[in-house]
Protein backbone atom coordinates (compact mmCIF):
# COMPACT_ATOMS: atom_id res chain seq x y z
CA UNK A 1 0.00 0.00 0.00
CA UNK A 2 1.27 3.46 -0.86
CA UNK A 3 -0.47 6.60 0.44
CA UNK A 4 1.02 9.98 -0.44
CA UNK A 5 -0.16 13.54 0.16
CA UNK A 6 2.13 15.92 -1.68
CA UNK A 7 2.37 19.29 -3.43
CA UNK A 8 4.24 18.04 -6.49
CA UNK A 9 2.88 16.17 -9.52
CA UNK A 10 2.91 12.41 -10.05
CA UNK A 11 3.41 10.18 -13.10
CA UNK A 12 0.32 7.97 -13.59
CA UNK A 13 2.15 5.62 -15.97
CA UNK A 14 4.98 5.06 -13.50
CA UNK A 15 2.50 4.49 -10.67
CA UNK A 16 0.55 1.94 -12.69
CA UNK A 17 3.76 0.14 -13.67
CA UNK A 18 4.90 0.05 -10.03
CA UNK A 19 1.63 -1.66 -9.01
CA UNK A 20 2.48 -4.78 -11.00
CA UNK A 21 6.27 -4.72 -11.44
CA UNK A 22 7.60 -8.17 -10.52
CA UNK A 23 4.14 -9.28 -9.33
CA UNK A 24 2.98 -12.20 -11.54
CA UNK A 25 -0.18 -12.67 -9.44
CA UNK A 26 -1.49 -9.29 -10.65
CA UNK A 27 -3.91 -9.82 -13.51
CA UNK A 28 -5.51 -6.38 -13.48
CA UNK A 29 -4.69 -2.81 -12.54
CA UNK A 30 -7.53 -0.27 -12.50
CA UNK A 31 -6.66 3.39 -12.05
CA UNK A 32 -8.34 6.76 -11.75
CA UNK A 33 -6.85 10.22 -12.29
CA UNK A 34 -8.73 13.34 -11.16
CA UNK A 35 -7.91 16.62 -12.91
CA UNK A 36 -8.50 20.35 -12.44
CA UNK A 37 -11.14 21.63 -14.88
CA UNK A 38 -11.24 25.22 -16.15
CA UNK A 39 -14.96 25.62 -15.45
CA UNK A 40 -17.23 24.92 -12.47
CA UNK A 41 -20.86 25.93 -11.86
CA UNK A 42 -20.70 27.90 -15.12
CA UNK A 43 -17.74 30.08 -14.11
CA UNK A 44 -14.18 30.08 -15.44
CA UNK A 45 -11.72 28.63 -12.94
CA UNK A 46 -8.12 29.83 -13.08
CA UNK A 47 -6.71 28.33 -9.85
CA UNK A 48 -7.60 25.60 -7.39
CA UNK A 49 -6.14 25.58 -3.89
CA UNK A 50 -6.34 22.33 -1.94
CA UNK A 51 -6.35 22.67 1.85
CA UNK A 52 -6.19 19.62 4.11
CA UNK A 53 -5.97 18.52 7.76
CA UNK A 54 -2.44 17.13 7.81
CA UNK A 55 -2.75 15.10 11.01
CA UNK A 56 -5.87 13.35 9.71
CA UNK A 57 -5.41 13.10 5.94
CA UNK A 58 -3.13 10.09 5.68
CA UNK A 59 -4.93 8.27 8.50
CA UNK A 60 -8.23 8.80 6.73
CA UNK A 61 -6.92 7.57 3.36
CA UNK A 62 -5.32 4.53 5.00
CA UNK A 63 -8.65 3.69 6.66
CA UNK A 64 -10.47 3.88 3.31
CA UNK A 65 -7.90 1.62 1.63
CA UNK A 66 -8.03 -0.83 4.55
CA UNK A 67 -11.78 -1.04 4.14
CA UNK A 68 -11.42 -1.68 0.39
CA UNK A 69 -8.89 -4.43 1.11
CA UNK A 70 -11.39 -6.04 3.46
CA UNK A 71 -14.16 -5.95 0.86
CA UNK A 72 -12.26 -7.13 -2.21
CA UNK A 73 -9.33 -9.35 -3.01
CA UNK A 74 -6.59 -6.80 -3.73
CA UNK A 75 -2.86 -7.21 -4.16
CA UNK A 76 -1.78 -3.57 -3.88
CA UNK A 77 -3.22 -0.05 -3.76
CA UNK A 78 -1.69 3.39 -4.38
CA UNK A 79 -3.42 6.66 -3.48
CA UNK A 80 -1.75 10.00 -4.21
CA UNK A 81 -3.51 13.29 -3.48
CA UNK A 82 -2.00 16.67 -4.18
CA UNK A 83 -2.43 19.76 -1.97
CA UNK A 84 -1.56 23.42 -2.41
CA UNK A 85 -2.01 25.62 -5.47
CA UNK A 86 -3.08 23.91 -8.71
CA UNK A 87 -4.17 25.11 -12.16
CA UNK A 88 -6.50 23.77 -14.86
CA UNK A 89 -5.04 20.66 -16.57
CA UNK A 90 -3.15 19.71 -13.39
CA UNK A 91 -3.60 16.27 -11.90
CA UNK A 92 -5.17 16.26 -8.41
CA UNK A 93 -5.55 12.63 -7.38
CA UNK A 94 -4.42 9.15 -8.40
CA UNK A 95 -5.97 5.89 -7.27
CA UNK A 96 -4.49 2.63 -8.56
CA UNK A 97 -5.65 -0.85 -7.57
CA UNK A 98 -3.91 -4.14 -8.43
CA UNK A 99 -5.84 -7.39 -8.24
CA UNK A 100 -5.98 -10.86 -9.72
CA UNK A 101 -9.00 -10.00 -11.84
CA UNK A 102 -10.62 -6.85 -13.20
CA UNK A 103 -13.87 -7.03 -11.24
CA UNK A 104 -12.25 -6.45 -7.88
CA UNK A 105 -9.88 -3.81 -9.30
CA UNK A 106 -12.66 -1.77 -10.93
CA UNK A 107 -14.97 -1.93 -7.92
CA UNK A 108 -12.30 -1.11 -5.34
CA UNK A 109 -10.98 1.82 -7.40
CA UNK A 110 -14.44 3.39 -7.58
CA UNK A 111 -15.13 2.66 -3.90
CA UNK A 112 -11.89 4.35 -2.82
CA UNK A 113 -12.68 7.46 -4.89
CA UNK A 114 -16.28 7.65 -3.61
CA UNK A 115 -15.12 7.40 0.00
CA UNK A 116 -12.17 9.76 -0.52
CA UNK A 117 -14.54 12.41 -1.87
CA UNK A 118 -16.87 12.22 1.14
CA UNK A 119 -14.54 11.32 4.04
CA UNK A 120 -10.96 12.47 3.46
CA UNK A 121 -10.31 15.95 4.90
CA UNK A 122 -9.54 18.00 1.77
CA UNK A 123 -11.20 21.28 0.78
CA UNK A 124 -11.04 23.03 -2.59
CA UNK A 125 -11.02 26.77 -3.08
CA UNK A 126 -11.28 27.99 -6.65
CA UNK A 127 -10.20 31.26 -8.19
CA UNK A 128 -12.75 32.74 -10.62
CA UNK A 129 -13.10 36.16 -12.33
CA UNK A 130 -15.44 37.09 -9.43
CA UNK A 131 -12.81 36.19 -6.83
CA UNK A 132 -12.06 33.16 -4.71
CA UNK A 133 -14.76 30.82 -3.41
CA UNK A 134 -14.89 27.54 -1.52
CA UNK A 135 -16.24 24.62 -3.53
CA UNK A 136 -19.50 23.29 -2.06
CA UNK A 137 -19.89 19.59 -1.38
CA UNK A 138 -22.22 17.84 -3.82
CA UNK A 139 -25.15 15.68 -2.80
CA UNK A 140 -24.31 13.36 -5.71
CA UNK A 141 -20.97 12.55 -4.03
CA UNK A 142 -22.78 11.56 -0.82
CA UNK A 143 -25.17 9.42 -2.84
CA UNK A 144 -22.26 7.74 -4.63
CA UNK A 145 -20.66 6.80 -1.30
CA UNK A 146 -24.00 5.82 0.21
CA UNK A 147 -24.69 3.08 -2.33
CA UNK A 148 -21.65 1.15 -1.08
CA UNK A 149 -23.21 1.09 2.41
CA UNK A 150 -26.45 -0.35 1.14
CA UNK A 151 -25.00 -2.82 -1.32
CA UNK A 152 -23.61 -6.24 -0.72
CA UNK A 153 -19.87 -6.73 -0.65
CA UNK A 154 -19.21 -7.25 -4.33
CA UNK A 155 -22.09 -5.42 -5.96
CA UNK A 156 -22.01 -1.63 -6.23
CA UNK A 157 -25.42 -1.33 -7.92
CA UNK B 1 -10.76 19.63 30.97
CA UNK B 2 -8.91 21.21 28.07
CA UNK B 3 -9.60 20.36 24.44
CA UNK B 4 -7.75 21.66 21.40
CA UNK B 5 -10.16 22.75 18.66
CA UNK B 6 -9.07 23.19 15.04
CA UNK B 7 -11.01 24.88 12.23
CA UNK B 8 -10.53 24.35 8.52
CA UNK B 9 -11.36 25.89 5.15
CA UNK B 10 -14.42 28.15 5.00
CA UNK B 11 -15.06 27.87 8.75
CA UNK B 12 -11.47 28.84 9.59
CA UNK B 13 -11.96 31.98 7.50
CA UNK B 14 -15.43 32.77 8.92
CA UNK B 15 -14.23 32.41 12.51
CA UNK B 16 -10.91 34.12 11.88
CA UNK B 17 -9.06 31.51 13.95
CA UNK B 18 -7.15 28.33 13.08
CA UNK B 19 -7.14 26.72 16.51
CA UNK B 20 -7.79 27.38 20.17
CA UNK B 21 -7.90 25.57 23.49
CA UNK B 22 -11.32 25.32 25.15
CA UNK B 23 -11.74 24.69 28.85
CA UNK B 24 -14.85 22.61 29.54
CA UNK B 25 -16.26 21.73 32.95
CA UNK B 26 -15.81 18.14 34.11
CA UNK B 27 -13.58 15.30 32.90
CA UNK B 28 -15.79 13.87 30.16
CA UNK B 29 -18.20 15.37 27.68
CA UNK B 30 -19.81 14.78 24.32
CA UNK B 31 -18.61 16.71 21.27
CA UNK B 32 -21.98 18.48 21.44
CA UNK B 33 -20.78 20.35 24.55
CA UNK B 34 -18.05 22.01 22.49
CA UNK B 35 -20.50 23.04 19.78
CA UNK B 36 -22.87 24.43 22.44
CA UNK B 37 -20.07 26.47 24.00
CA UNK B 38 -19.08 27.91 20.59
CA UNK B 39 -22.67 28.72 19.58
CA UNK B 40 -23.09 30.85 22.70
CA UNK B 41 -20.54 33.29 21.27
CA UNK B 42 -23.20 34.44 18.80
CA UNK B 43 -22.59 34.91 15.07
CA UNK B 44 -20.74 33.79 13.04
CA UNK B 45 -20.40 30.79 15.41
CA UNK B 46 -24.12 30.40 16.09
CA UNK B 47 -24.96 30.63 12.39
CA UNK B 48 -22.21 28.36 11.07
CA UNK B 49 -22.76 25.73 13.78
CA UNK B 50 -26.56 25.95 13.71
CA UNK B 51 -28.76 22.88 13.57
CA UNK B 52 -29.04 22.98 9.78
CA UNK B 53 -25.54 24.31 9.06
CA UNK B 54 -24.07 21.04 7.77
CA UNK B 55 -20.63 21.22 9.40
CA UNK B 56 -18.53 18.11 10.12
CA UNK B 57 -16.43 17.13 13.13
CA UNK B 58 -13.49 14.86 13.88
CA UNK B 59 -12.25 13.75 17.30
CA UNK B 60 -8.58 12.72 17.39
CA UNK B 61 -8.43 12.74 13.59
CA UNK B 62 -11.42 10.41 13.11
CA UNK B 63 -14.81 11.57 11.78
CA UNK B 64 -17.14 12.04 14.72
CA UNK B 65 -20.67 13.10 15.66
CA UNK B 66 -22.26 15.18 18.38
CA UNK B 67 -22.48 12.16 20.69
CA UNK B 68 -18.82 11.19 20.30
CA UNK B 69 -17.14 11.27 23.75
CA UNK B 70 -14.42 13.84 24.31
CA UNK B 71 -11.92 13.93 27.15
CA UNK B 72 -9.04 16.04 28.40
CA UNK B 73 -6.25 16.45 25.84
CA UNK B 74 -8.35 15.42 22.82
CA UNK B 75 -8.06 17.18 19.47
CA UNK B 76 -11.41 18.18 17.97
CA UNK B 77 -11.68 19.54 14.43
CA UNK B 78 -14.68 21.38 12.99
CA UNK B 79 -14.91 21.84 9.23
CA UNK B 80 -17.25 22.07 6.22
CA UNK B 81 -18.19 18.94 4.24
CA UNK B 82 -15.06 17.74 2.46
CA UNK B 83 -14.48 18.45 -1.25
CA UNK B 84 -11.31 16.61 -2.23
CA UNK B 85 -10.70 14.21 -5.09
Amino acid sequence: MKILVQEFDFDPGAEIAALHAGQPKVGAVASFVGLVRDINEGDAVSTLTLEHYPAMTEKSLRGIVDEAMGRWSLLDVTVIHRVGLLNPLDRIVFVGVASGHRGDAFAACEFIMDFLKTRAPFWKKEGTPQGERWVEARATDDEAAERWQQSSKKDPA
Amino acid sequence: MKVKVLYFARLREKFGVESEVLDLPGEHAYAAAIVDMLRKRGDPWAKELGLDAGYRMAVNQTLAGLVTPVQDGDEVAIFPPVTGG
